[in-house]
């Protein structure tokens, strides 16, 4: 099995004493999407942050593709959608995604049909030359999980992507995220939403800045012996306590 | 640093403002309506105006593009886009030159403007010539735009950005030499002027204002000028962080 991300110790102490993460160690496999699952607050987002190296960890280490995070040869191989809305309001919709493609490294040649793959897989081509600041709560969501499906990275890192969408385009996406998968993408994807988390191959339960378990949702949740990733989620947690 | 990046950013920088309307209206509205009301404050005093008009016109860039650098930096920093940009390729020289650009190229179109009114309707001379003046005023604008990116690091708030106003770019307009010469201050404040570079933007203003043959004193200012600008983008660069702890 391939390793995408490898994470030793992992330790972030932020501002005096809060401990966001608390010494983690993992092995994620490559070409899975993996589901980081945990309520808000748990350490989910400093995790992404620190895969991504935008986190500067206190103690440990993490490699990316044998990497080490953040560092320069990887940025061309990694894309991330932040949790708020990473565009610019005051910029059409394809005046945002030309910017970051061109940031990302796109080839001139390359970067309209980037463009029209991106928003045609968001489902979002028809608003193409609407302000970002005109569109709904979704719509903007969908233009930043746009940039960050620019240029087909190896690894896309994405800090809840479906949050505030509807059923239905949640749907749509969670099957671009398997088609992704399926044409060689690593998915790193977190959420508080259970429901997603089953769609996942792998899972990494994450509470109090520690990773509580892991494994696939089917493993979880005969671990568990539950019937569902909440309920394994929650006997988890009450015997962790 | 690539100067495809850094074209990118000063081409979104200014597609931004052209999607605002009102903002481009302002920064290019108010400095010629300004200084027709200045020539009216002191309109039993044209001598008074002839000197002040000059050096008005290179404050106003500076101030301007120092407040709304500050403003739309602290917004990248808030709302995502540079921890977004901060994973990507592009590099963070990239990122400020390109600030640094757009918002030189709009001090650029504010002088032409103020500086048409100021010398057609108003009837303000430089004996610099125009050109000298132009640049002086780019530049005052370059240094309010490093000014900006740079200390808006220290701002958590947009409110707290404007607040550098009156605390940072105040002082230095109140003992630039625009309101009395600096020989007239106290001591300590002719050695505050004497170290903040509005000070020369306002003397390589007065340069081109007096004199036909610019001289050293001239190109020692903008010099100056153009230097503390570079040191402001340098410290700006090191307050944006790949990394944050």
């Amino acid at each position: 099995m391939d390793i995408a991300v490898k994470i030793k110790s992992a330790t972030v102490v932020l501002s005096g004493s809060v401990r966001a993460l608390d010494n983690v160690s993992v092995e994620l496999p490559a070409n899975k999407s993996i589901g980081f699952i945990g309520p808000s607050g748990a350490g989910k987002t400093t995790l992404i942050r620190s895969i991504v190296g935008r986190q500067k960890l206190t103690r440990g280490k993490i490699e990316v593709f044998g990497r080490v995070a953040g560092s320069k040869e990887l940025r061309k191989d990694m894309s991330y959608m932040t949790q708020e809305i990473s565009a610019y309001p005051d910029l059409t919709v394809r005046e945002n995604l030309r910017y970051f493609a061109i940031m990302a490294g796109l080839k001139k040649g390359s970067i309209t049909v980037a463009i029209d793959n991106a928003l045609r897989d968001v489902e979002l081509l028809q608003k193409a030359d609407r302000l970002v600041r005109d569109l709904s709560g979704g719509q903007k969501q969908r233009v930043s999980l746009a940039v960050a499906l620019l240029g087909s990275p190896k690894l896309m890192v994405l800090d809840e992507p479906t949050t505030g969408l509807d059923p239905v385009l949640r749907e749509s996406l969670w099957k671009l995220f398997d088609k992704l998968k399926a044409a060689g993408t690593s998915l790193m994807i977190s959420s508080h939403s259970m429901d997603e988390a089953e769609r996942c191959d792998y899972l990494l339960l994450v509470r109090g800045g520690a990773v509580i378990a892991q494994g696939s949702p089917v493993e979880l949740m005969k671990q568990t012996n539950t019937k569902s990733i909440e309920a394994a989620f929650l006997k988890i947690v009450r015997e962790s306590k | 640093m690539s100067p495809r990046n850094t074209l990118a950013t000063a081409s979104r920088v200014l597609q931004q403002l052209g999607h605002d309307h009102r903002t481009v209206a302002l920064l290019f509205v108010a400095p010629p309506m300004l200084l027709t009301v200045m020539k009216f404050v002191f309109q039993d005093k044209p001598l008074l105006f002839q000197s002040v008009g000059p050096m008005l016109l290179g404050i106003f860039p500076m101030i301007m593009m120092f407040l709304i650098t500050s403003i739309v930096t602290l917004r990248e920093r808030t709302r995502g886009t540079l921890d977004r940009l901060m994973t990507m390729p592009a590099s963070k020289i990239d990122f400020l030159f390109g600030y640094a650009l757009a918002f030189s190229f709009l001090g650029l179109c504010q002088a032409l403007i103020a500086g048409g009114v100021l010398l057609g309707p108003l009837q303000v001379t430089v004996l610099g010539g125009a050109l000298p003046t132009l640049l002086a005023v780019v530049l005052a604008a370059f240094l309010g735009t490093s000014l900006g990116l740079f200390l808006s690091a220290f701002a958590t708030s947009e409110f707290q950005a404007i607040q550098f106003m009156p605390a940072f770019i105040f002082p230095q307009l109140l003992t630039c030499g625009l309101f009395t010469a600096r020989t007239d201050m106290a001591r300590p404040l002719q050695w505050f002027a004497d170290v903040m570079p509005l000070t020369y933007s306002v003397d390589a203003m007065k340069q081109v204002t007096m004199h036909s043959n610019l001289g050293t004193d001239y190109v020692r200012d903008l010099f100056i000028v153009v230097l503390s600008g570079i040191v402001a983008l340098i410290l700006g660069s090191i307050t944006i962080r790949r990394q944050t702890k």
